[in-house]
Parts: structure tokens; C-alpha cells; sequence
């Protein structure tokens, strides 16, 4: 398969794109993911307009139409639970809830329609919907535009939950999302929109539930996930230079979440550090670590370290925010005092 | 009018098995015999009955935690809906559900709801699959009085509108929101006015009014599926029971309650069938005696049921499991 170097929001948008074309029943609103493009007066190179807030749907409006890419009102708890209703009659939606922050406005249409209708029914619906939804401090966005939130949604049964890191797993982890016959959550961290890597052109699937490891090591397991992964590869190779072989684990998926890849890692360097950027109570980090304590006790030779964000919420300036996010520092000295 | 003397009989029988349904649940769950809690929509047959004659099996509905009426008009086997009333494995959710959640997709039924409001945003998204995919489905969405006061619905209405769906609102109005009544819960006069807001036509009908009910549906549903986009209809009624049971209606007075009475909608329905001859007395009893039998039969199937198995519940969950 040909591959070439794209940023993670052309494969995100590429995913969309494939599966468009293979299902006409995938279909894609949410606020401005047109956002103007089509309309006669939009000429020349702003013909795609917005195409989302931060372009990740741009140029899927012209060529599929306004009819499957449909802009919303500013009306969450409608479209969100439009494409419950869609899902559970025939369609395939993707729903964009711009930020993940805005959850508040329309929650009870995913945790209590979307996740529960096929159990409440007896195992005759399903709801296959994605909803995408952007994450993630940094981008000095504050307190109501920063979140991670997914741990939430973990808690939750019936919805499946997806943080991809990479742009190669993006694209595979939301072509496998929309084909997913169960409502999935896709998280898209804002800060790796810009993110390049090598990516397949054509179609590919990932299968959600199964973790990745994204560099082998002995010593020490740091378990994490989305733009975390970055900062705990960076760490690593720091790590190295200094004698130290860490293994780094994407889940990728946090619900199912791949236990057995957490604990035969845990069980070869017999140590673990969860690197988390969502806040650290009742979290994807507690439940790790929970899983960890639950089932591998017996292997552990230090503490497990969990590295977070505080639990408070996003600041605005930038000498606070900085501080709020989790950094490669922390995480070696974290994994360097479990290994002395 | 549609109505046909085959029709007309068919409807009567519906409304009435609503009335004895919801009778013997009332009577069930005095007993002790039903777990949990059962709203009841015995009075408020007309508005289901004359809003469903004019549906297929592939059109759809969302319903409300008073969705009894709606399933029956919806046609879902009332077998199963006793069983799922009863947590039975025979239940149209394998008794997961219950009450609040009986549901029949292949029916057109997309669930009693437990939350209030909620069915609004699941209408618009049945109603963007009939026009994404070309068809003449069309969807009602019901909700009561109160849930007209919940966001969603009128987030549901505006987007309906905006994108000129297939769907049909109906608000049904029995007077109280809980035991608040609808005088105190709602700032307009009149809940059908709403519609102007959102440029679409709306009616306030007498829900207590089987004909009325069924003439305005026919225009709104067949707007709906004539691609003339949304409507929202009031229907003005009642419910003889509490808002769930063991409510002792203290709210409503014992006057109201007796005019209720007066005005029941069977009984109104039952009487000016026989005045414009479109059925007779002796037909329409004949259909009285085969509702009872066919309740009886419902509560012998759902007793005799079996209890789900315990490892029926960790699934069901998802389609697909790791």
C-alpha cells in the first residue's frame, strides 16, 4: 500500500472521506463542518470555507453535498441526538460536538439514549454513531475549551471510546469507528492536528479495543494515550541516553481498553507509570492502575506512579496552563525514582 | 375523512385495548405482581390511536415514559408488552426494558422514554434517515405537556424545521407536568403557538376527540410525508390515573375529575361512530369482548413466562465485544 506524510487532520478527514465514498449511508453534521462551503458566493481557494472549526472536515461538503454534510444549529442536544435516532434507523452519522467540553449541553443524549438503547431494547437496536469530538489544554483555550473528559465516557457502558495519537492510527481507528455497529467516541487531541506521519492512501481499519506498543523496553511500563504518547516517547529517549529501557503503551482505545497488553508489559519490567493528560480522579489513570493492582500485584517491584493533570480546571495563562500539562520531565524523573 | 367502516372498527378496538391494558396494569400493580413503578395512559387513547391510524410499520414514533397507548396504536404485540411489563424474558426487551422502555424498531416503535424530552432529537434523526435516503417515512414524536418545557424540545422543533424534516410533533397536553399544572409550567396560553416560533403550522386540538384528533393528524402527517416538512399539534386531554401509580391525584380536584369522566374518548368515539353509521352497537361490544379476551390472554402469557437468565445481563451491552 502506498504511503506518503500527512498531518492527523488530513487523515482524519481522509478516514471520512473513504468511508463516505465505500457507504452512502455516512453521513457527517455538526457545527460549521461546512461552514459555508458550497454557497455561491464562495469562490476560488475559499470555496471549501471553514470546513470545521479548525478545517478538519474541508472539502468533504463539495464533494459529497449539503445533503449528507449538513450544518447544525448551535443545538447539541438536537443533532447529537439525531444521530441516535439516524443510527438506530438505517444511517451511519458522524456527529462533531466541537469540543468535548460542550458534553454538558447534550449528555444525556449519549449516555442515556445512544449507550443504553440497544441493552434497554434487548439487543434489538443498534447505534451505530460516531461522535467526534476535539480534547486537550494547550492551545490556551481555558477552563471551557480544554478538557479531555474521556474518562467519562469509559464509565459508561454500551459506548465505546477511542484517543488516537499518530495520524496513521487515526485514520485507521475512525474507518474501523464509523463501521463499528455500536456508538463510538472518537477524542481528537487539538494540539496533534498538525502532527505528520506516514499513512497509507488507501482505506485500512484498526481494530478498536487493542493497544499499540509504540516502543519495546524492559525496564519500565508507561501506559498513556493520546498527545501523551508524544511527550512519553520523547521521555524515553531521554530515559535511554541515561541507561534506561522504558516501554511505551498507546491504548489507543479506553473502552474496551486491552487489559491483557497493560499487564504482560507490567509483568516483564515489573514496573508502571500511567501518563494521563484528563484529570486524575475516578480516571482512565485510576483504572489502570486499579487493573494493574487487581491482577499483577505479585510482579510489581515499585509503586505505580500515575502523571496527570491536577484536579483543577484548565487555566488560561500561559504560565499556569504549562504547568497544568503534563511534561517529559516529570515523566522521567517519575519513571527514573522507580527504577533506582 | 379516510375513515372506512373496517377502519373505523380496527381503531375503536385499539383505543379499547389501551383502556384495558392500562385497567389491568393499574389492577396488577395494586397486587404487588408488577416490580417497579407504571405510568398509565387510559384517557388519553384518542390522541395515540387517531395520530397512529395514519402510520405504517415504517414509520416511526418516539414515545414518553407514558408510552403504553403508543405501542399498542404502534401495533407491538401486547403479549410481549405485558411480559416486558412484568420483567419477563418473553418481553419486548427481553425485560430489560420495562415500563419505561418498551420498544419494537421493527415496528416503527423507537422506545418509551425515561427521560422527559428526549424523544425530540431522536425524531429529527429517524426523520434525516427518511430524507438522507429518499423515503416517505415519516416520524411522530409524542411528548407531554411537560416535556414541552425541556430544551430539547424546542432545540427538536428548530431543527426539524431547519432542515425540513418528515416529522411530526404532538404535544400531549393532559394538564400536568408531574402534579404541576400546565397553567403554572408553561409561560405561553397555548403550547401549539410555539410553532410559530419556528415557522412551522401549528393546531390546538381537542385530544379527548377522537375524530378531531385523527382529521388533524391526517393533515400534519401528510404534509410530513409529502416532503411539506414539520407540524406540531396540542392535544388537550387528561389522564384518569396519577402521573405514575400510587399517585393519589390530589392536585386535581374531585370536579375535574368528574368532567374528565364525562368527556371520556372511547365512550365519545364509540357513540358518534354509531351516530354517523359507521359501526353498530352490537359490533362495537363484540370488539369490547375480544380487547378483554386478548388482555386476559396477555396477563396468562406474561405469568407464565419464564424469568431472563442471570447471564442474560452482560449481554446485549454492545453488537460487538473485544
Amino acid at each position: 500500500m502506498a504511503t506518503r506524510t500527512i498531518t492527523f487532520r488530513d487523515a482524519v478527514n481522509e478516514a471520512m472521506r473513504l468511508e463516505m465514498r465505500r457507504d452512502p449511508t455516512v453521513i457527517l453534521f455538526g457545527e460549521d463542518v461546512a461552514g459555508g462551503a458550497t454557497l455561491p458566493h464562495m469562490e476560488g481557494e475559499n470555496k471549501e470555507a471553514w470546513g470545521g472549526v479548525l478545517g478538519v472536515t474541508k472539502g468533504l461538503a463539495s464533494e459529497f453535498g449539503r445533503n449528507r454534510v449538513l450544518d447544525t444549529p448551535i443545538s447539541e442536544s438536537a443533532f447529537i441526538g439525531a444521530a441516535v435516532g439516524a443510527a438506530s434507523t438505517g444511517l451511519r452519522p458522524v456527529a462533531e460536538l466541537m469540543f468535548v467540553d460542550f458534553m454538558g449541553v447534550c449528555f444525556d443524549q449519549i449516555f442515556n439514549q445512544g449507550a443504553k438503547l440497544r441493552y434497554m431494547f434487548g439487543g434489538k437496536a443498534q447505534v451505530p454513531m460516531v461522535v467526534r469530538t476535539m480534547i486537550g489544554a494547550g492551545f490556551r483555550a481555558a477552563a471551557q475549551h480544554s478538557e479531555c473528559l474521556y474518562s467519562i465516557f469509559a464509565h459508561i457502558p454500551g459506548i465505546k471510546s477511542v484517543v488516537p495519537s499518530t495520524p496513521y492510527d487515526a485514520k485507521g481507528l475512525l474507518s474501523s469507528a464509523i463501521r463499528d455497529n455500536d456508538p463510538v467516541m472518537f477524542f481528537e487531541h487539538k494540539l496533534l492536528y498538525d502532527v505528520e506521519g506516514e499513512v497509507p492512501e488507501d482505506n485500512y481499519t484498526i481494530p478498536l479495543g487493542v493497544a499499540d506498543v509504540k516502543r519495546e523496553g524492559k525496564d519500565a511500563t508507561i501506559v498513556t494515550l493520546g498527545r501523551m504518547v508524544h511527550l512519553a516517547l520523547e521521555a524515553a529517549d531521554t530515559l535511554a541516553n541515561d541507561g534506561v529501557d522504558v516501554e511505551v503503551i498507546d491504548l489507543r482505545s479506553i473502552s474496551p481498553m486491552d487489559g491483557d497488553a497493560i499487564l504482560a508489559s507490567v509483568k516483564k519490567t515489573h514496573r508502571l507509570v500511567v501518563v494521563d493528560e484528563d484529570y486524575p480522579r475516578c480516571s482512565v489513570a485510576t483504572d489502570v492502575i486499579a487493573l494493574v493492582a487487581d491482577q499483577a500485584f505479585d510482579y510489581l517491584d515499585a509503586p505505580c506512579k500515575m502523571i496527570t493533570a491536577p484536579h483543577t480546571p484548565v487555566p488560561f495563562s500561559p504560565a499556569l496552563e504549562d504547568v497544568y500539562i503534563p511534561s517529559a520531565d516529570t515523566i522521567v524523573s517519575t519513571v527514573k525514582s522507580q527504577v533506582e | 375523512m379516510s375513515l372506512t367502516k373496517e377502519k373505523m372498527i380496527d381503531l375503536y378496538a385499539t383505543m379499547k385495548k389501551i383502556r384495558l391494558f392500562e385497567e389491568k396494569v393499574s389492577e396488577l400493580f395494586a397486587e404487588g405482581k408488577l416490580p417497579g413503578f407504571v405510568h398509565l395512559y387510559a384517557g388519553e387513547e384518542a390522541i395515540g390511536v387517531g395520530v397512529c391510524a395514519h402510520l405504517t410499520d415504517r414509520d416511526y414514533i418516539t414515545s414518553t415514559h407514558r408510552g403504553h397507548g403508543h405501542c399498542i396504536a404502534k401495533g407491538v404485540e401486547i403479549n410481549s408488552m405485558m411480559a416486558e411489563v412484568y420483567g419477563k424474558a418473553t418481553g419486548a426487551c427481553k425485560g430489560k426494558g420495562g415500563s419505561m422502555h418498551i420498544a419494537d424498531v421493527d415496528k416503527g416503535m423507537l422506545g418509551a422514554n425515561g427521560i422527559v424530552g428526549a424523544g425530540g432529537p431522536l425524531a429529527c434523526g429517524s426523520g434525516l434517515m427518511a430524507k438522507t435516503l429518499g423515503t416517505d417515512q415519516v416520524t411522530v414524536c409524542f411528548f407531554g405537556d411537560g416535556a414541552a418545557e425541556q430544551g430539547t424540545m424546542h432545540e427538536a422543533m428548530n431543527l426539524a424545521c431547519c432542515w425540513n424534516l418528515p416529522v411530526v410533533f404532538v404535544c400531549e397536553n393532559n394538564g400536568y407536568a408531574e402534579s404541576t399544572p400546565w397553567g403554572y409550567h408553561c409561560a405561553a396560553k397555548s403550547i401549539a403557538d410555539r410553532a410559530a416560533a419556528y415557522d412551522m403550522p401549528g393546531i390546538t386540538v381537542d385530544g379527548t376527540d377522537f375524530f378531531a384528533v385523527y382529521e388533524a393528524a391526517e393533515e400534519a402527517i401528510g404534509r410530513a410525508r409529502r416532503g411539506d416538512g414539520p407540524s406540531l399539534m396540542e392535544c388537550r386531554g387528561f389522564r384518569y390515573y396519577g402521573h405514575f401509580e400510587g399517585d393519589a391525584m390530589l392536585y386535581v380536584t374531585e370536579e375535574e375529575k368528574k368532567r374528565n369522566r364525562a368527556r371520556d374518548p372511547i365512550e365519545n368515539a364509540k357513540k358518534r361512530a354509531i351516530e354517523r353509521g359507521l359501526v353498530s352497537a352490537a359490533q362495537l361490544a363484540e370488539v369490547d369482548a375480544q380487547a378483554a379476551a386478548i388482555i386476559e390472554e396477555a396477563v396468562k402469557f406474561a405469568e407464565e413466562s419464564s424469568w431472563p437468565k442471570p447471564e442474560e445481563l452482560l449481554t446485549d451491552v454492545y453488537v460487538s465485544y473485544p
